[in-house]
């Protein structure tokens, strides 16, 4: 049984982390105003469903913190409790808590206790009366504890329950006209009276069954009553004229009796005499169920065994339903088709290294039927072409399975955002667009961790503190916005601030005071916004223990690049300041134009191109010693040799079909990239370097084309930053 | 022959729970995620009983046992409620409602099946 418990247990822990979501979601709307009572009801089911699972699991923390959640939010869903914006808070805060209790679960790590506690007794303020009440019916309500061995073995055949009373029952002479009144058992005896009411019957209680467990408890000796109906018209109540009485041969005590009548309680006539004590009436709260039961006995007083055996026949027609009933198929064949699908990431990436493989085969087969002079009419053409199609209909199918929104990455910013401003002491408000945008899991979680640095870095140096913001005529809470959306096949995400904007000066005194730039640079605005992506940068005057943790936006760029990404910045005094992270749809494969430089093949990334020019000698103008410009269009571009920039030549050789790629590594940029011959434009498998060489400057990955040889891939970025003249990024000094 | 059972909860968790518990007794185990699920799955079975929570979404427990209850095929299938409260409130009105009984999460599993084999047999 630990096996597959283990299994539950682990997407009890996925569950847990979807009905997160869904709490955090209507809370975040209860925040924004709504409180109707599906967004409560919403919350509440997370909140409960959580708890139930954890209570499944033993996680004992979990299902207090859990509970206490639950009880306020029952408070606010009956009306009880007034949803305020601080109360709306404070379970945004719970939330957070209970995703961090959850992962302790789940990681088997230790609880922060304190804090958890702090908090129920928050919520506990609120509880104060709900947790009185609930207390309560507990007792009297706990789970079954039946004291039945094991009824497995008995077949629910009518004619069972007559078997064992049968040869025990009373004689006819001793069966009681008029009832001694009280009758009392003997010792080692319990009497039990039970005249069910039709409700029993409605409410599918079986009185055989119950009768049934009663025998499990000793032996029976079952007298029925019969109340016949005086006319037709009684037929239909037959309900209510049938009772018994059983005289159970037991040690067990009437509590056990009790527990067989759990479900039954309040829809019989019941009561149950200890042979050893006095009468112990057991339902009090039906003060006539005594009476009625020691009251005047139907006249006809029947012989026992026909109404036993026909004590079953008033009760609906339950076996028929049993017998001609299919036999029921396997477990979970009715579980509803749903729409989605849980699969091992790992059974995933073998798909797509799979379909990678396929990708480079098909390459390769197009390049030998190429190679082979095969007329493009003919039927092998057609059949690659076709073959062409499908595989990339596979390809961004299966890059499709590992999309996911980015709603649970901004969710999870929604949290940083309540933590640091908190920390700091600011009314921020997060705006979020565009979460459905789809992006590649693996972006998502390495995405995590550069937005929530350039949050808390929104929060703490972005936003004004609340009393600069009044004094401008800004509204008092700060606004913080992230939007994604997917533009020209990228992922956008921006991350925007409506603070007082980038302090130029101040940057530019940082980094002249740290050495970043020569002391006589003249640096345009947006090369001093540059200037915080720069290694060790941190403008806090001091170190606040939210954002200045010696990482800085450095490493947000660095993790950006990674991810084949791009980030840029924009910022307007008094406004605000907002950055936009451009990354590639898919990670693991990606259309790019083969090119080939000093006798090398390159290929490089197509979203990067903006357009290829022919160029002749006259094209380019020398502008100092080895700088060299490009006029496009009127306008000046740097111009770069890939040969020389690579170290395949030391010069560049210019020849009469010299071809310029136009990059741009960010919005407004342009940078003019010189190769020899375009080969090719596919579609390439990326096959990342970094394990085995690290990062090498100006090379994002490499490809096997299809001849089967290996070509790099080239980063656009890094190649058009050094193009730029300005070497941000330390690794690269390194590398070069 | 084995008792078939139909649970509806709008836990996975708890819906995994239910059929470890039962399939490896004996019961043949149908499940739904919710009550309007439920509604659908009984118009392909008639479960010797069913087990339901009372919180969840489109169609809530109580609502489903109503609704089950005003079925010829099902007006007497006993029907026991699975539910983590426990309030005296909540077993009246799952009680007016037309449940049989019920069980408070979370469940042992030997609880669970004499539970099942007293309403069902």
């Amino acid at each position: 049984m630990s096996d597959p418990m283990q299994e539950i247990m682990a997407s009890f822990f996925i569950e847990c982390e979807e009905l997160h979501e869904a709490l955090i979601d209507a809370l975040q709307s209860m925040a924004d105003g709504e409180h109707d009572a599906e967004t409560i009801n919403v919350a509440f089911r997370a909140v409960h469903s959580i708890k139930g699972g954890a209570g499944a699991f033993g996680l004992d923390e979990l299902v207090a913190f859990a509970h206490q959640f639950e009880t306020v939010m029952d408070a606010c869903r009956a009306g009880d409790l007034e949803i305020t914006d601080d109360l709306v808070q404070l379970f945004l805060r719970c939330g957070d808590m209970l995703s961090d209790l959850i992962r302790c679960s789940r990681d088997g790590e230790e609880f922060d206790t304190a804090a958890s506690e702090a908090l129920i007794a928050e919520l506990s303020t609120f509880a104060a009366e709900e947790s009185e009440e609930e207390d309560a019916p507990e007792i009297d309500f706990q789970p079954m504890t039946l004291s039945l061995d094991d009824l497995g073995g008995d077949a629910p055949d009518a004619a069972d329950l007559g078997s064992p009373s049968l040869p025990d029952l009373p004689p006819l002479d001793n069966l009681p006209v008029a009832p001694p009144e009280p009758e009392q058992p003997e010792a080692g005896q319990l009497l039990v009276r039970f005249k069910p009411e039709p409700e029993l019957y409605e409410s599918g209680n079986e009185p055989l069954y119950l009768l049934k467990s009663l025998a499990d408890l000793g032996q029976c000796h079952i007298t029925p009553r019969f109340d016949p109906p005086k006319s037709v018209d009684d037929l239909n109540s037959f309900g209510d004229r049938l009772a018994w009485e059983i005289r159970i041969d037991t040690e067990a005590t009437p509590a056990a009796v009790n527990e067989i009548f759990e479900f039954a309680t309040g829809l019989c006539h019941f009561e149950v005499v200890s042979g050893q004590s006095e009468p112990d009436v057991v339902e009090p709260s039906e003060p006539d169920a005594h009476a009625e039961l020691s009251g005047p006995v139907p006249e006809d007083t029947p012989t026992p065994p026909p109404p036993i055996v026909a004590a079953p026949d008033p009760v609906p027609p339950k076996p028929a339903q049993k017998s001609d009933k299919p036999a029921a198929p396997a477990a979970k064949a009715a579980t509803k088709s749903s729409p989605t699908v849980r699969v091992d990431l790992d059974r995933i990436e073998r798909l797509v290294n799979l379909v990678g493989e396929l990708v480079i085969n098909q390459a390769m087969l197009s390049q030998s039927i190429a190679e082979e002079n095969i007329p493009p009419n003919s039927p092998v053409s057609a059949g690659l072409d076709e073959f062409m199609q499908l595989t990339r209909n596979i390809q961004e199918s299966v890059m499709m399975i590992r999309a996911q929104p980015v709603k649970s990455l901004f969710q999870r910013m929604s949290r940083i955002v309540r933590e640091a401003s908190a920390a700091v002491d600011k009314s921020v408000r997060l705006t979020t667009e565009g979460e459905t945008t789809e992006i590649d899991k693996t972006a998502i979680e390495s995405l995590a961790d550069p937005l929530t640095h350039m949050i808390r870095n929104a929060v703490d140096h972005g936003l004004e503190p609340t009393e600069t913001r009044i004094a401008n005529g800004k509204p008092r809470q700060g606004e913080i916005r992230l939007a994604a959306a997917h533009r020209s096949g990228r992922v956008v995400i921006e991350v925007s601030d409506d603070g007082g904007g980038i302090n130029r000066q101040k940057v530019l005194n940082i980094a002249l005071a740290k050495g970043l730039v020569p002391e006589d640079a003249n640096l345009s605005d947006s090369e001093i916004d540059q200037l915080l992506f720069l290694p060790g940068f941190s403008t806090a005057d001091e170190v606040s223990s939210l954002s200045g943790r010696g990482v800085g936006m450095d490493v947000v760029k660095t993790q950006i690049t990674a991810l084949g990404g791009r980030i840029a910045i924009e910022s307007t005094a008094g406004v605000g300041t907002k950055f936009t992270i451009s990354l590639p749809l898919t990670l693991a494969v990606l259309d790019g134009m083969v090119v080939t430089v000093a006798g090398e093949t390159l290929v490089v990334p197509l979203n990067a191109i903006v357009e290829t020019l022919s160029l002749t000698e006259n094209d380019l103008r020398h502008v100092g010693p080895g700088q060299v410009v490009l006029c496009v269009r009127e306008k000046f571009v740097p111009v770069l040799d890939l040969g020389k920039e690579l170290g395949y030549r030391s010069a560049l050789a210019f020849e009469k079909d010299t071809i310029a790629l136009l990059i741009s590594p960010e919005e407004g940029k342009l940078v003019a990239v010189l190769v020899d011959t375009i080969e090719d434009q596919r579609q390439v498998v990326i096959k990342g370097l970094q394990e085995s060489y690290g990062r090498v400057r100006g090379v994002a990955a490499a490809t096997i084309l299809g001849d089967g040889k290996i070509a790099l891939i080239l980063d656009a970025s890094d190649i058009a930053a050094s193009a730029a003249g300005v070497t941000f990024d330390a690794t690269q000094k390194e590398a070069s | 022959m084995n008792i078939s059972v139909l649970a509806v909860d709008d836990s996975r968790t708890m819906r995994d729970m239910i059929t470890l518990a039962l399939s490896s007794e004996g019961f043949d185990v149908q499940l739904a995620e919710d009550g309007e699920h439920g509604l659908e799955v009984l118009d392909g079975m008639e479960p010797d009983v069913i087990i339901t929570d009372i919180n969840m979404p489109r169609l809530d427990g109580f609502g489903f046992i109503d609704a089950v209850r005003a079925r010829d095929d099902t007006k007497t299938t006993p029907i026991l409620v699975l539910t983590t409260e426990s309030s005296a409130d909540l077993k009246t009105r799952a009680r007016d409602a037309g449940a049989t009984g019920w069980i408070v999460k979370p469940f042992a599993q030997d609880k669970l099946v004499r539970a099942l084999r007293m309403v069902a047999g």
